[in-house]
């Protein structure tokens, strides 16, 4: 494992970090005494070449090898068996892409964005969302708790300044709920992570895992309350405040409403991922009978969500809010999936962190254009846009039917296979099935409702006669996230080819090691 | 032959570059070359459907399955044994529908070149019907119910966005059309929620949704069924082209595949049934014949089930995403308000085409509907019921395109209790006849809402002298809306209309033949296809071997018997008021003949809805299989649908049918004619014709039974109250303001301060203050190179994360 030339997924990591340098050495002002027009620059970037390098990554990676590649580990505190150490497998590797893809149209969203140059700071704001990259990236890839918990945490930071400096009227508000809650979660996991580090007398995770799978490290298991099933709620309490589950939601439209639009869709895009990414990689394989004894619970919870999440969408009035509300939606089918146990459920729902990444990444775009214009995110100051700006109008339709789930869009497979997955789950079944079907209905209500508030309808103000039209940054952000919404809605197969190797692995173990004690 | 499968490809393809072709150069390219481009595209599709059609007849009906090129499957997940590929089907069924799809979508192109002249958003109009043909015709070749739903869904898009076409209307009519829009597409998605489960039912209990697999045999030979027709076949002087098959005495049933981009390979073997085929390897309709042969359990993780009972749940749902699709109780309610979209469209989409797809897709599954005895009792009763409910509904409208809309809902009623009687053959032709009649008419009411806006027009503009404007090209924005009075005035109205028919005779001519159509006149298209529906529902009573489909049968004959009168009835009615008598209004005073653009293909639909019923006329009926060979639509079906068959012809039935159809004529003319139709505001003859209950009768229909209103009550209104709760007090005053804010937030700080007073004040403040003038020390020194306060944290995170990295690094670089 230990290897001392740099693996291409250090590289892909620290890029953004690296970048943070040379926008700490550049001037305050740019030549026409103004802020310096390089930060900007600089920043996209960097993004931009780690985006470039995760493709490589990609395309390099082996997708029949369900174990872990491009690993690189370098001791860190040995005596308590702390390492650096990072590597990407199937699980992982769609996200780290997901995050680069995402992290350029974050930045080159900003270029537009008013906010940031009335309140300045631009160098900052830059620098926070490499930082933030950084950050990410390395809880995708750490392949050590004690890393993987600092990389968690650290990704507060960042989202915290970026809510807090650059948000809207509450913004300080939203920044401090933001922080304290996942913080608050967050200790329970600490607390988990110490008790398995201990316990396993090393805190990497393939070690760990190579433990459990020999039965050299046992959890006891007796029943949903026993060592292991806290365990894996210390794990998942935290995870679900990310995600965010039912009913740990309430943090997040305060965020989404206050934060920039960069800071939502990276929010959207990537930040809830960390938290459905997490259940896979620790409460799914390190706690595998808790998990199957608490499955049923927690995708309850979930369709709970999917149900009552699209249900309170329709009602508001915010089109951020509305946005933001049906990310609750959304990621309800994710944990369905993941819960659902089984290889399809959860490369479904790999798939629709993807998806639910790109759309409603997407959905934040497109409200961004309109905000930048009318200065206003209240439904009722639209209408008629479609008539005033048709191309952004059609461009906005196509996002906002992939988050509907139009078949042939990205949505839909993602759902599909969800669904389908929790109908054949060892631990769901037809009732799981059926009422989170009902949120196909739901989507289309509220989804729809929006669209045509905002969209259809004549000009009933008198302000929206006179909007500006897409400028290049915008129309190029809103292209690439289309593209790849009819890419994966047209040939999913290459993103389930990549994890399948992995995620079947997995789903084996899981079962297996479920079974071995329910028998 | 052999490589004419592949032709399909290019049935899907030809609309989808006419697609992208006018999105991005349309707008450039004038109302001229666009139209120009989105017909050839239609007419190109229609070609190959053609020459689909002549391959099937010369290979002996042999069933192809062609793998598009550039695509490398779909959901494939192969660690899980889930494969759903693109993947297309030709076969009889496939091709009808492509032929019905882009020979009607064609002439409704030309039409449209005419209709939408001076619109504009001409150009989109055309890029979105090429969509429009793309879709539809994924969801008819698709060989998985995946892609049919892909298909089934793009359709709705396109309905969606035509439907809304006109947006933008000011006086909130473009916000009523949009709204129509909207309520189409979330009454599809209830519908897309039932095909949904039934798609996953049926994964779960068939390991595939592939209708048939390559090699398999899929006529009627598989369930033992005697297929004499297949015999009689015009296939017999064609068969023999491709020899090995001939030797078959299947006639080559097997299916043939494309892969990749190659030539049709035949898939193996040529066998008589499908006994050699591992069950696993068959596509869902086989496995299902064998299953239920088989008396199977199917086993859903805990609990198993008879493979009988699944089918009825997996039809059930089937027929759920059918009342949505093809507008049956209790779902239709989105059709009549889709009449808010151009009128091209709906003859295209919500008459000819999208609307049957829901029929479609049943008589495509019939394997499963014929083995489900209890939904095909239900499916009868909701097709018969919403027939005469609809046809009901349809005598008390006056906008002319409403009583089109709700014929449609009932003619719709027929095709689906065709496929509860188990008369799967008699729904599709019924599909293929409506197709060109019910086009017929609404292009024609097209026509003559067109005439009657330019007719206002020229009133107006004589009234006003006028000069210098044509309105011809104004007109396109005219559509129900007001430009230039004060008075409201309604082009759709009937009771604007009258004396039409000298005024338009191309028009009115083409109209009454398409009503005679509609009304089942012997011996025009409409009379073949509706008879045999009845006379099958009728043997179904008789023949259907248990009481279930025994009294689904005679339920179905009698309300479909009865629609077929209201048919009659409202369509002359409706000639009565618009061509007949004299002009009631100005603009019915002047309106003029359409164009040739318009008119040439109400002349096309015509003379199909005259002689599109010989495609199948029964045998024993005035000597016609003399000139037609008898049931040769059926039995061109049978190479696709298992369980059509064709019913003997009924004189009985089909006298009283005529008679009941002629007498509600005659009964329509005498209350309706010479002038009787009243253009007092809600106020119509039929009321005065029976002084007792007259009125409730008309008022009833004219309310359109409040279904509307009962949604709103029940469902809409309910939801959107619980909506609001949810949103604002549950998840906001309580969860958010309540729980988070004051009990945990307020909490916490109260517990602090407790904490504070004696502990902090204490004992911690001090230390913290030292630490604190240490981080005023630094940030003193920061000052010097940075400047604000928020900096000062930032860069105090910076040097953190350098500290942490260092931690990361030091100890490698000891080593």
């Amino acid at each position: 494992m230990v290897s001392s030339a740099i693996s291409l997924s250090t590289v892909v990591l620290f890029l953004p970090l690296i970048g943070i340098i040379p926008l700490l050495l550049m001037r305050e002002q740019g030549a026409d005494g103004h802020g310096n027009e390089n930060f900007k620059w600089m920043a996209l970037g960097f993004s931009g070449a780690a985006f470039i390098a995760s493709l490589v990554m990609w395309a390099t990676f082996n997708a029949s090898n369900p174990g872990l590649q491009f690993a690189q580990q370098i001791e860190w505190i040995p005596s308590i068996g702390i390492s650096f150490s990072i590597g990407v497998d199937g699980i992982s590797i769609l996200l780290i892409v997901l995050t680069t893809f995402i992290m350029p149209i974050a930045i080159l969203s900003s270029f537009t964005a008013h906010v940031i140059h009335e309140r300045g700071r631009e160098r900052l704001y830059y620098i926070f969302m490499l930082l933030l990259e950084f950050a990410m990236l390395g809880v995708f890839m750490a392949q050590d708790l004690f890393m993987f918990y600092i990389f968690w945490e650290v990704t507060l930071v960042p989202m915290y300044f970026l809510i807090g400096i650059w948000g809207a009227e509450r913004r300080i508000y939203a920044a401090v709920k933001f922080f304290l809650y996942t913080m608050a979660g967050s200790i329970l996991m600490l607390l988990a992570i110490l008790y398995v580090g201990i316990n396993a007398g090393t805190f990497s995770l393939p070690a760990i895992m190579e433990l459990i799978q020999t039965g050299k490290l046992v959890f006891p298991f007796a029943g949903v309350f026993s060592t292991q099933s806290f365990l894996f709620l210390g794990f998942l309490i935290a995870f679900a405040i990310k995600v965010p589950i039912w009913p740990f939601h309430s943090w997040l439209p305060d965020a989404h409403v206050q934060s920039p639009t960069a800071g939502s869709v990276v929010l959207a895009g990537v930040l809830l991922k960390l938290g459905a990414y997490g259940i896979i990689r620790f409460c799914l394989p390190l706690f595998p009978q808790a998990a199957h004894a608490w499955a049923p619970f927690v995708a309850t919870l979930a369709v709970i969500g999917i149900i009552y999440g699209a249900w309170v969408t329709y009602a508001q009035t915010d089109v951020k809010k509305l946005v933001a509300y049906s990310s609750i939606s959304h990621m309800g089918f994710v944990i369905l999936g993941i819960f659902a146990l089984n290889t399809i459920g959860i490369q479904g729902a790999i798939l629709q962190m993807v998806n639910h990444g790109i759309s409603t990444g997407g959905m934040f775009l497109f409200v961004g254009v309109l905000y930048e214009r009318r200065h206003t995110k209240d439904i009722a100051a639209y209408g008629g846009i479609w008539k005033v700006l048709p191309v952004f109008g059609g461009l906005s339709l196509l996002i906002a039917l992939s988050s509907m789930g139009l078949p042939g869009l990205n949505g839909f497979v993602g759902e599909f296979t969800i669904l389908m997955g929790s109908l054949g789950s060892p631990t769901l079944g037809f009732f799981f099935t059926l009422f989170a079907t009902l949120g196909v209905i739901l989507s289309a209500v509220y989804i729809l409702y929006m669209y045509q508030k905002v969209f259809m309808g004549d000009v009933t103000h008198e302000e929206n006669n006179h909007l500006e039209g897409l400028r290049w940054q915008e129309t190029t952000v809103l292209v690439a996230v289309i593209v790849v919404i009819i890419w994966i809605g047209v040939q999913p197969k290459t993103f389930f080819d990549s994890m399948g190797p992995t995620v079947t692995q997995m789903a084996q173990n899981i079962n297996s090691a479920a079974s071995t004690v329910l028998r | 032959m052999e490589n004419y499968p592949s032709l399909v490809t290019l049935i899907l393809f030809i609309p989808l570059i006419g697609f992208v072709l006018n999105l991005f150069v349309g707008p450039r390219l004038g109302e001229r070359l666009s139209s120009i481009l989105g017909t050839t595209a239609a007419m190109l599709s229609f070609g190959v459907a053609v020459l689909l059609w002549t391959y099937l007849r010369g290979s002996g009906y042999e069933s192809a399955v062609v793998n598009p090129p550039f695509l490398d499957g779909w959901i494939q997940i192969g660690s899980a044994n889930v494969s759903i590929p693109w993947q297309l089907r030709v076969d009889t069924l496939s091709v009808t529908m492509m032929l019905v799809v882009t020979g009607v979508g064609s002439l409704i192109h030309i039409y449209s070149a005419g209709y939408m002249h001076g619109d504009a958003r001409f150009t989109r109009f055309f890029t979105y019907l090429n969509l429009f043909l793309f879709f539809m015709l994924i969801l008819v070749t698709g060989n998985n119910f995946l892609m049919m739903f892909v298909g089934w869904e793009g359709v709705g898009l396109c309905s969606f966005l035509l439907i809304g076409f006109w947006f933008d209307r000011p006086n909130g009519v473009g916000w009523k059309n949009s709204n129509a829009a909207r309520k189409a597409m979330i009454a599809n998605r209830v519908g897309d929620f039932g095909v949904l489960m039934a798609v996953f039912l049926m994964f779960w209990t068939f390991g595939t949704l592939d209708y048939y697999r390559p090699g398999e045999i899929t006529n009627a030979e598989l369930t033992g069924h005697e297929t004499a027709s297949a015999v009689s076949e015009g296939g017999h002087e064609a068969a023999p082209a491709e020899g090995e098959h001939a030797a078959a005495p299947a006639e080559g049933e097997a299916a043939t595949t494309t892969e990749g981009h190659g030539t049709p390979e035949i898939a193996g073997p040529v066998f008589t049934d499908n006994e050699h085929i591992p069950t696993a390897q068959l596509g869902v309709f086989g496995q299902a014949e064998r299953m239920v042969k088989e008396n199977h359990q199917v086993s859903f993780g805990s609990f198993s089930l008879p493979i009988d009972t699944v089918l009825v749940i997996i039809t059930l749902f089937m027929l759920l995403g059918a009342t949505g699709k093809s507008a049956q109780i209790p779902l239709f309610v989105w059709l009549p308000d889709a009449m808010a979209g151009p009128t091209p469209v709906s003859a295209l989409i919500h008459a000819a085409t999208m609307v049957t797809a829901g029929v479609y897709m049943m008589c495509r599954s019939n394997v499963f509907f014929f083995n489900a005895e209890l939904t095909s009792f239900i499916v009868a009763i909701i097709g018969a019921t919403t027939a005469i409910m609809a046809g009901y509904i349809a005598l008390g409208q006056w906008d002319i395109k409403k009583v089109l809309a709700y014929s449609t809902v009932s003619q719709l009623g027929f095709m689906v209790a065709a496929v509860g009687v188990g008369a799967y053959g008699a729904a599709m032709f019924h599909l293929v006849t409506h197709a060109f009649f019910k086009a017929l008419l609404f292009l024609g009411s097209g026509s003559v809402i067109h005439g009657v806006e330019h007719g206002h027009h020229l009133a107006h503009e004589r009234a006003h002298d006028a000069h210098g404007h044509d309105a011809y090209d104004a007109h396109g924005d005219a559509h129900g809306e007001e430009h230039h009075d004060d008075h409201p005035f309604d082009p759709q109205d009937m009771r604007n209309m009258g004396g039409l028919a000298r005024k338009m005779p191309i028009t009115f001519i083409t109209y009454v033949i398409g009503t005679l159509a509609l009304a089942g006149i012997f011996p025009l298209a409409g009379f073949w296809s509706k008879d045999e529906i009845l006379a099958d529902s009728w043997l179904k009573g008789f023949e259907g071997g248990s009481f279930l489909s025994s009294a689904g049968g005679f339920i179905a004959f009698v309300l479909l018997l009865v629609a077929a009168g209201l048919t009659a009835f409202y369509m002359w009615r409706q000639i009565e008021m618009v061509f007949f008598g004299s002009a009631r209004s100005e603009a019915a005073d002047h309106a003029p003949e359409s164009v040739f653009s318009m008119t040439f293909p109400l002349i096309v639909l015509a003379i199909l809805s005259i002689f599109g019923g010989f495609i199948n006329t029964p045998s024993n009926v005035l000597g016609l299989e003399n000139i037609f060979t008898a049931h040769n639509f059926t039995e061109w079906l049978e190479h696709s649908i298992v369980h059509a068959h064709a019913a003997p012809f009924q004189p009985g039935i089909a006298l009283v049918a005529l008679g009941l159809a002629i007498a509600a004529i005659f009964a329509a003319r005498s209350i309706y004619g010479q002038g009787k139709s009243s253009h007092v505001a809600d106020h119509d003859p039929l009321i005065d014709r029976i002084p007792s209950g007259g009125a409730t009768i008309f008022g009833m229909a004219n309310a359109k039974l409040h279904w509307d209103e009962n949604y709103f009550r029940f469902i809409e209104n309910p939801f959107n109250k619980m909506s609001q709760f949810l949103a604002n007090t549950v998840d906001w005053r309580f969860w958010h303001d309540y729980f988070h804010d004051t009990v945990i937030g307020k909490g916490f700080v109260g517990i602090s301060q407790i904490l504070a007073k004696p502990v902090d004040l204490g004992i911690i403040d001090g230390l913290v203050n030292d630490v604190g003038s240490v981080v005023k020390w630094i940030s003193n020194r920061m000052r010097v190179v940075q400047t604000g306060y928020v900096r000062t944290y930032a860069v105090s995170v910076l040097l953190g994360v350098v500290l942490v990295i260092v931690i990361l690094i030091l100890p490698a670089l000891q080593r």
